[in-house]
């Protein structure tokens, strides 16, 4: 049973957010108005947190890309009453939309903050219904959003391998929207479990670290932390 | 019950008018979204978690009267427990009511009962308070039996027939007695440990998250004693009222607000010691995460909440109930006015700094109520008082029959008890002769 996990090598990440549009272009994600974005409301399910440090001439700006970390042992999936966010065999902390009653409790558990609500009916610009990813749901107001893995390329991926007869090859054939948009190559992603992988791998650097490790949630996505 | 003033329709009128602007409110939500609220991210709880904690808070009032005092066999509580009853069953509704205005799906709540995950602590709300909104509902209904069927049989307007329905044939036979007996001990001795378990698991919606400031072993027993005293100022509140407004100061005397008083009192301080000891722990363990929310409470942001907090909640009631001079009505009034704002911004100084104030460093947030959370809130309220109103109408706010049996069995039975704590067999010997 594959682990999906991912590694964030901080080294190489420019902040150009590349991962955040591809992220919302694959999964039905509406794009942030101003509006959302002076009341604090922008659903981003992957964002890079930016954070200055020290004072100038000695400011360093540090990158954090920040997405549902997919703990396996998560806050959110603990609180939920109705069961709409569970941890699946794989590893992905996965988000049923009809199931969800819209308490908000799992968004107020979540150490990382990445769970998103929809304040309202999500709207998009004009037109740009003809790009939604029809494999993805289109979320109505009221229930909670967060990263899936695009979990739906998971599925298609399944599906091809199972045609085929085999299983899903554990580094390559599955990759989320934001590894592979990521011109830095910075992301990584693949089986944990298999140690062959690059990804388990990099896991396993002297530079990894996962975020907030001492709450004990044990986030499948880990970065590597800058070298400088 | 008998005759109604112009004063009463006004009243309705008002406050009906109040809820009706609530329904537009919620309307309003309900047709675009909790966006209409000030809720934002990180701040995902506001004002209908605290009303719910609040407004569950006061349902204290009832079971502490009733239950507790009616197994201390405290007769004083006897012209009390009927009004300490309404409050509890009517505000559980509010209370519960505050969650579904919380809900984005409230179409979805159904879903609670049908995919309930009992490892969510909102599971065991769920539980907790429909357990407790049809015990207590039950133990109102229960000791009101024998004032229904006098109602029945002394009124014969339009709503006798309720009357003869709820009454249940009831006809005061010794074997009925019996049994009503049996069946207010058995209720009376179950609904405190549910009261008990309630706002524990109230308050545990809080403390099982790891969230700093929330995650506290204290909140149980803190939670309950804040409920507690929030009910204990809103009976006293009630009380105070209806005594003015029906004229029942034969029935509500000063003996009453004078031991209502000094529980109030007991309850100030046992509030104080649970809040200080919650701080200072916060404050010695130094935590950053915590320390960010301490201070943001005691002088930033959050000062003015916090430090109302505790004027309203501990300096005035102590002023004011701690000497016999300033502990009569008039003091009573403004100590349990007091508490009641004081206790409704402990729960928004529990909620919103947590979520201000999350654990990444980066983020920050802040929380200003719309119109639609304010309307709602006033509305709340006077639906509560709305359908208080109309039970007073509909059936006698004193119990009847407790009072009737405390002059007819009370005084002897109580005579009887404090004999026998006297020595002697009859406790009216006379003591034994020194050195005979």
């Amino acid at each position: 049973m594959p682990r999906w996990g991912m590694v964030i090598d901080l080294d190489r990440c420019s902040g150009c957010r590349a991962c955040v549009v591809a992220c919302k272009q694959e999964n039905n994600v509406a794009p942030s108005t101003q509006e959302q974005a002076e009341s604090s409301r922008m659903i981003s399910w992957i964002n890079v947190i930016t954070v200055v440090e020290g004072d100038y001439p000695d400011t360093k700006l540090r990158l954090l890309p920040m997405l549902c970390q997919q703990c396996q042992n998560p806050p959110c999936v603990r609180v939920c009453p109705v069961g709409a966010t569970q941890k699946s065999s794989q590893g992905i902390v996965g988000q049923i939309y009809p199931r969800c009653i819209g308490c908000r409790y799992c968004a107020s558990a979540c150490p990382y903050q990445v769970k998103y609500f929809n304040w309202f009916k999500p709207s998009w610009p004009r037109d740009f219904e003809h790009s939604l990813n029809p494999d993805v749901s289109v979320r109505p107001k009221g229930v909670i959003e967060k990263c899936t893995f695009c979990v739906q390329r998971l599925q298609r991926a399944r599906d091809e391998a199972a045609f085929e007869g085999r299983k899903v090859r554990s580094e390559g054939e599955y990759i989320p929207a934001c590894v592979e948009s990521c011109p830095a190559k910075a992301m990584y992603f693949g089986d944990l479990d298999d140690r062959t992988t690059e990804v388990a791998h990099l896991a396993r650097d002297s530079r990894a670290f996962r975020v907030m490790d001492e709450l004990g949630t044990a986030p499948n996505v880990i970065y590597l932390k800058e070298s400088t | 019950m008998l005759k109604t003033g112009p004063g009463y329709w006004l009243l309705i009128f008002v406050l009906a008018s109040t809820v009706a602007w609530g329904i537009y409110a919620y309307v309003t939500q309900f047709r675009l979204g909790l966006g209409v609220t000030g809720l934002n991210r990180p701040v995902y709880w506001g004002f209908y978690i605290t009303n719910f904690v609040f407004f569950v808070g006061i349902s204290h009032a009832g079971t502490l009267i009733s239950a507790i005092l009616r197994l201390c066999q405290a007769e004083w509580r006897r012209p009390i427990t009927r009004m300490a009853e309404a409050i509890t069953v009517l505000v559980l509704f509010f209370g519960a009511g505050n969650i579904l205005l919380d809900l984005g799906r409230p179409d979805r709540v159904l879903y609670m009962f049908i995919y309930g995950h009992l490892t969510s602590p909102l599971m065991w709300d769920c539980i907790s308070i429909t357990i407790y909104l049809c015990g207590s509902t039950t133990y109102l209904y229960v000791a009101m039996i024998p004032d229904l069927a006098l109602l029945r049989d002394r009124i014969t307007d339009w709503r006798q027939p309720i009357y003869r329905v709820l009454a249940l044939g009831w006809h005061g036979s010794h074997e009925q007695e019996q049994r009503l007996q049996t069946a207010i001990a058995i209720l009376a001795i179950a609904v405190i440990p549910i009261a008990v378990s309630v706002h524990t698991v109230v308050s545990w919606v809080f403390a099982m998250t790891i969230q700093p400031m929330w995650h506290s072993s204290i909140f149980g027993p803190y939670f309950v004693v804040g409920a507690i005293y929030s009910g204990i100022a809103a009976l006293l509140l009630t009380m105070i009222l209806l005594r003015k407004i029906y004229h029942l100061e034969d029935y509500l005397k000063e003996i009453h607000f004078e031991y209502l008083g000094e529980l109030l009192l007991a309850m100030t301080l046992l509030w104080f010691y649970f809040t200080f000891a919650e701080y200072l722990t916060a404050f010695y363990g130094h935590e950053p995460v915590e320390m960010r929310i301490f201070w943001a409470k005691v002088s930033g942001p959050y000062a003015p909440f916090f430090w109302t907090m505790v004027a309203t909640d501990f300096v005035i009631p102590l002023a004011i109930l701690c000497n016999r001079v300033t502990r009569k009505i008039p003091g009573i009034a403004v100590a349990s006015v007091s508490v009641c704002i004081g206790m409704w911004l402990e729960r928004f100084t529990i909620v919103v700094p947590t979520l201000v104030n999350p654990r990444l460093p980066w983020a920050r947030g802040s929380y200003t109520p719309s119109w639609v959370e304010v309307s709602l809130f006033a509305a709340f309220i006077a639906g509560f008082i709305l359908l208080y109103a109309i039970f007073v109408k509909l059936f006698p706010i004193i119990s009847i029959w407790e009072v009737r049996e405390g002059r007819e069995q009370g005084v002897a039975e109580v005579t009887e008890r404090l004999r026998g704590y006297l020595p002697g067999e009859s406790g009216l010997d006379q003591p034994a002769k020194a050195g005979s």
